[in-house]
């Protein structure tokens, strides 16, 4: 964690009272800590996006293009025609409030512009300027903003400051759903060439080489090489894991952290133990080794651009079906994305479970299966042995993460798994589980390290409600079925709440898995003893 | 200040009407001409708006989910906070409409020391707009009676049901009191809430002080100072049959009527302009009224683009010498 950080004690004193100029004439604090760097020019170019070139938020001078106000405007009114929601959301809020306390960078900022209702203004405002008749002829009276630099600047500030959990669409009554504002501020500042670079370079990644780490098909197969062997030592023998198999039955695709990342990689192995021990017929693609998609962070079209390598790499291997690993906003696009914009996918067919023959109706367009509908049937099946006591050091809580939760409603699934392969599960108040959820802080593309303070910030409702359970019950590890939650999760246990790991559904699957042919396990899947072996191991 | 500019807006409108009428005798005006231009542009304005809505597309099915997906047939789903089906969708729609079921579920954030957050049930905002909205519902129903003749059954069963507690001279309707005390509260919260002040507009402040307006307006003249309510009536029948009274009958009306009628004019041809059009809006909301069913049914964006992406084959001839050389397949050695 950096030094300049501020220290728990002090970043919790929250000032909620608004200042005392009005919304319109204050300025954003664009400074280390809350905002995150500028994409670099290399990256901008090779997606050919426009205007690229070096530049950081803190200059006073952006170097936009000349025209900038035009293609804003320009782009806003094409949007307006494009989206339905867009234009609704910026016609009938009545600003009620009711969002106000409910987005998580709100509650640990207390920025009156991280009220949802306030970020959306920030458009509306322009929208109402140049776009209605009160607004053209009264202005400020109307309500109205005109588009200055500063008003770009605080787009930026606030649009790669919120992160698109949808939370605040849940109590607004009328849906308002500010990740749609945000996601097209996002790509309005695209068109003048405003990016972070822990967007568009992971982007320009995936685009390259098939996922966002830039990890090139030797390496994939690498990774998934090694985690072979790391098994072996812990099973005792060498699971099947192929990659890039022509006639397979099933496609599986993993957010690239699983293969590379802590504590994601832990999951990783569970999948692989549990796809061995079932007989699955199924390949990882190095070519598709991205499930989670950053072109969601970017513009509609990036989505579509990365997301079209799943269906066109089923279609080359000739797979019946796809599977798709835990992740969060990777499920947004694939739930409701997807098919839409690459489908549709007649070359595939419904989604059958080889092992217990269900018919995975829920899927019968998008034909892609989520992995904890896919474990759930199997063990309601009962076609799996699990040994709960394997899991035994584990004081469980769980997290549901943004998208499956709001944008998919995948809640009892992942519940299921963990009270069938783990003893101590134990939720969080109901007002932050569910689709009550909070944000990790980080999704989006926020999850930085230049942007820290404010993750921190963001991610204080999710660590206060782990907090509670693990002062009342002891929890000790956090489960999660999001990427992104497994990248960010555990620097904010870190520094909220000492003592908490974060872990993946299929982790405690893994561990809990018995296998055939498997040798006395000792440890799990951290190569940490497993209840009761700690004498055991350290022979 | 936004609230006193729109007060005193407000305010003067009703003292051009009171200079207009008891002034230049301007009955007619604002007894026929005012009205009929505000239908005009309620219409017009309107079904301009919603034209505008529809004209956009819905590219993406974007519902947002509150509760248990379809999935599996042994888990439960939850049909109404994730409807399913079309179905599930009016019903969904229904609760959101006429029981405002996403406000229900309110709740008040605070950060207490420890640092602790607290989230405890908000059921105000709820009650307040409720009791606003469905007053609001009886009470414009309940003035058919001026535009019915014979008047209704159904009329007159709400306005007897609406004066059920018999209290007062001429009694006292239920509504009247209620829509009173949520146009007052709502007003409240907006100017002692610091947050809600803070995000409010203009346009925030002038709706409420016309309700409240016209509603205050309303109640004179039924309680406190009564106007002719047979030529009222046949000015409201005369205008809907296209055969306005002229100045004689309306002259005989008192000036209270013509300031209550010129703020309702004002509010209808003002609303297709306003934030109230969420009236119509909510209708449309394409995170409530679509079912969550992307996986199961096909959703056509009209707008969909082809794009450039990397190809499988453009990829392998970029990576093949290090793919043959860590073993992978090839489509082409």
């Amino acid at each position: 964690m950096s030094d300049e950080t501020p220290k728990p004690e002090a970043l919790v004193k929250v000032d909620y009272k608004p200042p005392r100029k009005g919304w319109m004439d204050t300025k954003p604090d664009i400074s280390r800590g809350n905002i995150n760097w500028a994409a670099i020019p290399k990256s901008v170019e090779y997606l050919g996006l426009p205007y690229p070139r070096k530049w950081s938020p803190t200059d006073d001078d952006w170097q936009l293009p000349e025209n900038w106000k035009e293609i804003i405007l320009e782009g806003l009114r094409e949007r307006l025609s494009k989206y339905r929601s867009l234009q609704l959301f910026m016609d009938i809020c009545v600003r009620c409030g009711a969002c106000a306390d409910k987005c998580h960078f709100y509650i640990g900022s207390g920025d009156p512009k991280n009220m949802p209702v306030l970020r959306a203004e920030l458009l509306r405002a322009v929208y109402r300027k140049e776009f209605t008749l009160a607004g053209k002829i009264m202005g400020k009276i109307a309500g109205g903003r005109e588009l200055t630099i500063d008003v770009i600047k605080e787009w930026y500030y606030y649009f790669f400051q919120c992160t698109e959990c949808r939370r605040c669409s849940v109590f607004c009554p009328y849906g308002i759903d500010t990740a749609e504002i945000t996601m097209i501020g996002r790509e309005l500042l695209s068109l003048i060439g405003i990016g972070i670079d822990w967007i568009v370079t992971p982007v320009a990644n995936c685009f390259r080489t098939g996922n966002h780490l830039g990890v090139q098909p030797h390496g994939f197969q690498d990774s998934i090489d090694f985690a072979v062997d790391d098994l072996k030592d812990i099973i005792g023998f060498k699971v099947d894991a192929p990659v890039n198999k022509k006639g397979a039955e099933v496609l599986f695709i993993v957010p690239s952290a699983d293969y590379f990342g802590d504590p994601h990689y832990f999951g990783l192995l569970g999948y692989m133990m549990l796809f061995h021990e079932i007989g699955l017929d199924y390949t990882f693609s190095a070519y598709a080794s991205e499930g989670g998609n950053f072109g969601l962070f970017h513009s509609h079209e990036m989505m579509k651009i990365l997301n079209a390598k799943i269906y066109h790499e089923a279609e080359r291997l000739g797979v019946k079906w796809i599977l798709g690993g835990e992740c969060g906003h990777m499920w947004r696009v694939l739930n409701q994305y997807m098919d839409t914009m690459n489908g549709p996918a007649d070359f595939l067919e419904v989604p059958v479970s080889p092992m217990t023959g269900t018919r995975f109706e829920n899927t019968r367009t998008t034909k892609m299966v989520h992995i904890t509908e896919f474990t759930s049937d199997l063990i309601k099946n009962n076609k799996l042995k699990l040994d709960k006591s394997r899991n035994d050091h584990w004081r469980i809580t769980f997290h549901d993460s943004c998208n499956p939760a709001r944008a998919m409603g995948i809640l009892e699934e992942p519940r299921y798994i963990i009270r069938n392969v783990a003893e101590n599960f134990f939720e969080m108040p109901e007002n932050t589980i569910r689709e009550e959820t909070f944000c990790c802080g980080g999704g989006a593309g926020l999850g930085t390290d230049e942007n820290l303070e404010m993750r921190m910030r963001g991610g204080l409702p999710r660590a206060n409600a782990v907090k509670y359970v693990h002062d009342k019950y002891g929890v000790n590890v956090l489960t999660c079925m999001c990427a992104i939650d497994k990248a960010v999760l555990p620097t904010l246990m870190e520094y909220w709440v000492p003592g908490v790991e974060v872990g993946s559904i299929h982790e405690l699957v893994g561990n809990a898995l018995i296998m055939k042919g498997e040798k006395e396990r000792i440890v799990d899947l951290r190569n940490e003893p497993l209840p009761g072996k700690e004498a055991v191991k350290d022979v | 200040m936004k609230a006193l500019f729109s007060l005193i807006f407000v305010i003067i409108l009703m003292l051009l009407v009171f200079a207009g009428v008891t002034g230049a005798g301007m009955h007619y005006i604002f007894g026929v001409v005012v009205p009929y231009i505000a239908i005009f542009a309620f219409l017009a304005g309107f079904i301009y708006r919603v034209i505008r809505w529809a004209r956009s597309p819905v590219p993406f099915r974007i519902t947002t989910t509150c509760g248990q997906q379809k999935s599996l047939p042994w888990i439960k789903n939850n049909r109404l906070e994730n409807p399913d089906n079309w179905f599930a969708v009016v019903g969904r729609m229904l609760l959101e409409i006429l029981f405002f079921r996403s406000l229900f579920r309110n709740t008040k954030t605070e950060l207490k020391s420890g640092p602790k957050l607290v989230y405890g049930s908000n059921k105000y905002l709820w009650i307040g707009s409720l009791a606003f909205h469905w007053t609001f519902l009886i009470i414009f129903i309940r003035h058919f009676r001026f535009f019915t003749e014979p008047v209704p059954f159904i009329i007159s069963l709400i306005e007897q049901m609406d004066s059920f507690f018999q209290i007062g001279l001429p009694i006292i309707y239920i509504t009247d009191a209620v829509i009173l005390g949520a146009l007052t509260f709502l007003l409240l919260r907006r100017l002692l809430d610091s947050r809600i002040r803070y995000i409010s507009l203009h346009a925030d402040y002038i709706p409420l002080f016309l309700l409240l307006s016209i509603a205050c307006t309303g109640v004179w003249m039924r309680y406190f100072e009564k106007v002719d309510v047979i030529s009222i009536k046949q000015l409201s029948l005369g205008l809907f049959s296209f055969n306005p009274p002229g100045t004689e009958l309306l002259s005989g009306i008192g000036v209270m009527f013509f300031i209550h009628l010129f703020l309702v004019s004002f509010l209808i041809a003002y609303l297709p302009l306003s934030k109230l059009m969420h009236m119509g809006g909510v209708f449309l909301s394409p995170t409530r009224n679509l079912a969550n069913n992307n996986r199961i049914k096909r959703h056509v964006n009209p707008w969909n683009y082809d794009v450039k992406t990397h190809t499988y084959m453009e990829w392998e001839d970029e990576f093949r010498d290090v793919m043959k050389e860590a073993g992978m397949p090839l489509e082409k050695e």
